[in-house]
């Protein structure tokens, strides 16, 4: 174990060694895996902040329930009080025909409406539907629509849908995003193992020769690939963060104009584990294959 | 220690380097292995390191048919072998020290102990003082010791060295077949080999003769 011990923390030595020979040509390396590392988790954080947005819209969402006109008032506040006690509504709101009228007018058409020999206007009933899943609200809308008070249900689910499905897309960028350029993390350090075989070819001919194991030439190389995409991924965590901070700014901005605040969700602990996690174990599979691959060229060589 | 049984390597286009040699060295012999270039002394011995693999015949080092050896067991193989090279093989991106610390490092040996056998072998070959000094900067003479320091740090049973002395004026050549005696009188097997017939005839010992690749009588 102690042998064990000593012998990693020698190869690991050597990585780091290594690392600190070319500092330059390892800070470059480092960077472009950050970028591209930074690329998908940027997506996949842009995409959750995105869905907190939407979320609260969601819970905005309106259904119009026009009453047939021969409903009155009293029937209509009776129907309110009914939808109310629904517990897929969360509020039934009865809006009065003369209210409805006052609202057109509030809203600057009063010119059309004094034109009007009487108010066209039915009695309406807001809803504000507890749950927002558009399944959820097209079972709700046909209900309402049986209703015999109810002339018209309009819920425009379409824009609902619209946002889920376009979720779902963003949801598959990221994933492919992510498989793409962790590919591309993988073959980067790879390439960079591979130089590196080539460039201590001799000391690794000369080790063979004097009795040691693959698994002691592997070794090093192994350690300096798993240290390299760990760098990446810290290096993609820090860009991410120094772009946050950037963009801050101009969304408070916007978020101002709403007449609200936000301020943007980080990476949360347990995504910037998965992520610097994710990093080191294709940064280790990269320099795997081409250690692999590139000792047997050697060998045949 | 070592036997060949008619052994034959033919190298890819056809030249023959050795042509069905059958010998036997024991345990604890200093022979040497003379004859002129390209006689094939140096095709025997990566035979011995299992650098190269016969054509046909059998070669037998330590009670092993090296022909059958396993990737695997290869290193550990090696291990038992000293290798001097001609052309050194040093490591130049690391102290003297560090590369004779190699050999003790892959077979699993490090901190102090390891520290100490080094400066151990660096003292028998005489490079004590230039422990810290790259391997470029030390001469001839020293580089090669410093080839054999390595050879022997892990203690191994038998010593093979091509053209050890090759390069080297008469004192330094002296000195190195000194060392080489001293190992020889702890138990060391060493096979040497080399065109110098005068150094040959001074130190004494088995010579085996090669001539185009056939063992003359």
């Amino acid at each position: 174990m102690k042998a064990w011990l000593s012998h990693n923390l020698h190869s690991l030595g050597i990585a780091l060694e290594r690392m600190r020979s070319a500092p330059l040509a390892t800070l470059f390396t480092v960077l472009v895996i950050g970028i591209a590392l930074s690329l998908p988790a940027g997506l996949y954080l842009a995409l959750g902040n995105f869905k907190q947005v939407a979320g609260n819209l969601h819970s905005q969402t309106e259904i119009s329930v026009f009453l047939k006109a021969d409903v009155d008032a009293g029937r209509g506040r009776a129907l309110a009080g009914r939808l109310q006690a629904r517990p897929d509504i969360e509020t039934a709101h009865f809006v009065d025909r003369a209210a409805g009228l006052e609202q057109l007018r509030a809203a600057g058409l009063g010119d059309i409406t004094t034109a009007l020999p009487a108010n066209p206007l039915p009695h309406v009933l807001l809803l504000e539907p507890g749950e927002a899943s558009p399944e959820g609200l097209r079972t709700l809308s046909e209900h309402l629509a049986g209703l015999p008070e109810v002339e018209l249900v309009k819920l425009d689910a379409d824009w609902a849908r619209r946002l889920a499905a376009l979720m779902r897309l963003g949801e598959d960028l990221v994933a492919l995003l992510a498989a793409l350029l962790g590919l591309a993390l993988a073959a980067i350090t790879g390439n960079t193992i591979r130089l590196q075989i080539y460039a201590q070819r001799d000391e690794i001919e000369v080790a063979r020769l004097i009795g040691a194991t693959d698994r002691f030439i592997r070794r090093p190389f192994l350690y300096f690939g798993a240290l390299q995409g760990l760098a990446g991924g810290i290096a993609a965590w820090g860009l991410i963060a120094l772009s946050l901070a950037a963009l801050q700014g101009s969304v408070s901005l916007l978020a101002t104009s709403y007449g609200t605040t936000y301020a943007i969700a980080a990476l949360a602990w347990h995504e910037a584990a998965a992520l610097l996690g994710a990093s080191t174990l294709l940064g280790l599979a990269g320099a795997y294959f081409a250690v692999g691959h590139t000792l047997r060229g050697l060998d045949k060589a | 220690m070592i036997e060949f049984e008619q052994v034959t390597k033919r190298y890819p286009g056809g030249h023959e380097a050795l042509s069905e040699v059958s010998l036997a060295i024991a345990q604890g012999e200093l022979v040497f292995l003379t004859g002129h270039s390209g006689a094939g002394k140096s095709t025997l011995l990566k035979l011995v390191a299992a650098i190269e693999r016969p054509t046909s015949g059998h070669v037998i080092v330590n009670g092993q048919n090296v022909s059958r050896l396993k990737r695997a067991a290869m290193p550990y193989f090696r291990r038992n072998i000293g290798l001097i090279f001609q052309d050194h093989k040093l490591l130049y991106d690391r102290s003297v020290f560090d590369n004779v610390l190699l050999p003790l490092h892959i077979q699993g040996l490090t901190g102090q102990d390891a520290a100490k056998r080094a400066r151990a072998a660096l003292d028998k070959v005489g490079l004590l003082g230039r422990e810290r000094a790259r391997p470029i900067t030390l001469s001839g003479g020293e580089q090669q010791r410093l080839c054999i320091a390595r050879a022997i740090v892990s203690r191994p049973a038998l010593v093979l060295a091509d053209e050890p002395t090759a390069n080297l004026d008469e004192a330094y050549a002296n000195d190195i077949m000194d060392m080489f005696r001293a190992f020889n009188q702890v138990g060391v097997t060493l096979v040497i080999s080399t065109h110098d017939l005068d150094l040959v005839r001074r130190y004494g010992g088995r010579a085996l003769t090669l001539d185009h690749g056939r063992l003359a009588a």
